[in-house]
């Protein structure tokens, strides 16, 4: 196998793809919560990230829109990651998430990142970079 | 240069022969100069390079009168040109233009922009569902207030070819203008403006084995005359009084600054390369491609291609694999050295028609052999294989 077709496998795993066909926390979030809006024009990916905090935590999350297997695989398995965590913790972890995706070797080993480490493939394809990042845009702006 | 590349994606832009790289090094080894210029005679030189590539150009898209082909950037800027000039002297409050559902955004977003700033209306022409125009539809949509009729040759989403001399004539006897985006014929088809009855024609010369930055658009000489200058400055002048200006003649009134000489050059070697194969013979062989690839491809499980069959259809294969996003579908044949787009294609009017966010497009050129339809159809089954049957 050529080293491209390794790196596609990598990143198309079963996990990522059971997360696009079977997206957890899609939908609307019930009660008083923001919307943040994120789209990639290039290829038509949309994400809307709806979030709820009580206090300084994450209460609720989910996220609507329609795109590629990465973009709506990496919403699905952000919005679990970081549901219950206060919102330093959720940034601590953006931040970690965001080093993996640009190719940092440590970052895609490092345990608190958990099944998120599932999109470190991405990292290889320079072109799908904001696919993996557009939720984590969303989140972010949303924290602010 | 790049072995085992399998490159689809010619709509967006194509490779370049040599002829052109040598065409435009030669000029600048031996021919650099400001044309317009310099009583010297390297400047005669660079000036005398300049138009006869505006000649041969000319030639090929069969314009007996040169100085109505203008040097522009490309299509975007040639579309531009005309909604800006022409539509914002002689479009008013009111007034009517009318657009298809298939326009690539330069060509949707210019007339879209003027009837917001003139406020006059913009009506869309429906599509047809196998992405053709019905031209009754289209003269349905034509009243005494339609001021300009604006439509792609061949549309670069799904490779229509549209009927351009009935639009033309539709659009005459409205006492409307036409104009005619040929980004995406000029390449493939034999074009003679005359014969096809538009008023304004615009082009690519990128898209056209030529160099990115260099095209045109090609006018009626008498609208031209009575145009206003899109742009002001250098070479576009006649005598600059203190108080006013008077403009210079054809083509040098829409050629402010100085011009892309080189790039114009460059153009020229790629119309003479495609002459000497024959449009016809272009068309042929695209043809034969689109019939092979449209075959095999529709053989496929889940996958749904978009738009006419291969008579009326030139250069381009539109389709969607099952729930395989295009984004992903485009990463795994990268994988395979086939170059496609996925996306909308500078085209969301029409993929809200569609009902679809995005397709993966597979677009042939004169470069382009079965070899390349193997490799296509081969990095399909791979997504295939990768994503496993579609969940419904």
């Amino acid at each position: 196998m050529s080293e491209n077709a390794a790196n596609i496998q990598a990143m198309y795993q079963e996990l990522i793809l059971d997360h696009y066909r079977r997206p957890r926390n899609k939908g609307e979030l019930e009660g008083e919560h923001t919307t943040v809006a994120m789209k990639n024009p290039l290829c038509g990916d949309e994400v809307y990230l709806h979030l709820s905090l009580e206090g300084d935590r994450v209460n609720g999350i989910s996220f609507t829109g329609r795109g590629c297997s990465i973009s709506q695989a990496a919403a699905s398995m952000i919005t679990q990651a970081v549901k219950g965590k206060t919102s330093d913790e959720a940034e601590a972890l953006g931040a970690r998430y965001r080093e993996m995706i640009m190719g940092d070797a440590d970052a895609a080993q490092d345990k608190s990142l958990g099944q998120l480490r599932a999109l470190s493939g991405v990292s290889k394809f320079p072109a799908r970079v904001k696919c993996a990042l557009l939720a984590w845009n969303a989140l972010e702006e949303g924290l602010k | 240069m790049n072995p085992g590349l399998h490159y689809l994606d010619s709509a967006a832009t194509s490779q370049k022969p040599r002829a052109v790289l040598d065409a435009i090094v030669n000029f600048y080894e031996t021919s650099n100069a400001n044309p317009h210029r310099g009583a010297y005679d390297l400047s005669v030189k660079a000036t005398d390079a300049y138009h006869g590539a505006r000649d041969r150009i000319a030639r090929f898209f069969g314009v007996s009168d040169p100085a109505t082909l203008i040097f522009t950037r490309g299509t975007t800027e040639a579309i531009n040109l005309v909604a800006s000039s022409w539509g914002g002297a002689n479009v008013a409050e009111g007034d009517e233009i009318v657009v298809t559902g298939m326009e690539h955004h330069a060509n949707f977003v210019p007339w879209q922009q003027l009837a917001i700033a003139n406020r006059a209306r913009l009506r869309i022409c429906e599509l047809e569902p196998d992405g053709t125009v019905k031209i009754e539809r289209l003269a349905e949509l034509v009243t005494k207030r339609t001021r300009i009729i604006a439509f792609s040759h061949v549309s670069n989403a799904l490779g229509t070819i549209n009927p351009v001399r009935e639009i033309a004539a539709i659009a005459r006897g409205a006492g409307a203008i036409s104009v005619c985006d040929g980004a995406q014929s000029a390449p493939h088809l034999a074009v003679d403006f005359d014969d096809l009855g538009v008023d304004f024609y615009a082009f690519s010369g990128h898209k056209m084995l030529g160099p990115m930055g260099i095209g045109g658009l090609i006018g009626r000489r008498a609208l031209l005359e009575g145009m206003p200058p899109y742009q002001t400055g250098g070479d576009m002048i006649e005598f600059v009084n203190d108080e006013d200006t008077t403009w210079n003649v054809l083509p040098h009134k829409f050629e402010a600054g100085t011009p892309n000489a080189a790039n114009a050059v460059g153009l020229a070697a790629a119309v003479d390369y495609l002459a000497a194969i024959g449009m016809d013979e272009v068309r042929r062989h695209e043809r034969a491609l689109i019939e092979s690839a449209m075959t095999r491809l529709s053989a496929i499980d889940d996958l749904h291609i978009y738009g006419p069959g291969a008579a009326q259809r030139s250069g381009v294969v539109s389709f969607t694999l099952g729930d395989v996003h295009p984004h992903d579908l485009a990463t795994i044949l990268d994988g395979a050295g086939v170059c496609i787009r996925a996306g909308h294609h500078c085209a969301q009017p029409l993929m809200r028609r569609l009902n679809v966010p995005a397709t993966a497009r597979a677009s042939f050129y004169v470069y382009n052999d079965e070899s390349d339809i193997d490799a296509l159809v081969a990095g399909i089954m791979t997504a295939k294989a990768l994503f496993g049957p579609a969940h419904v």
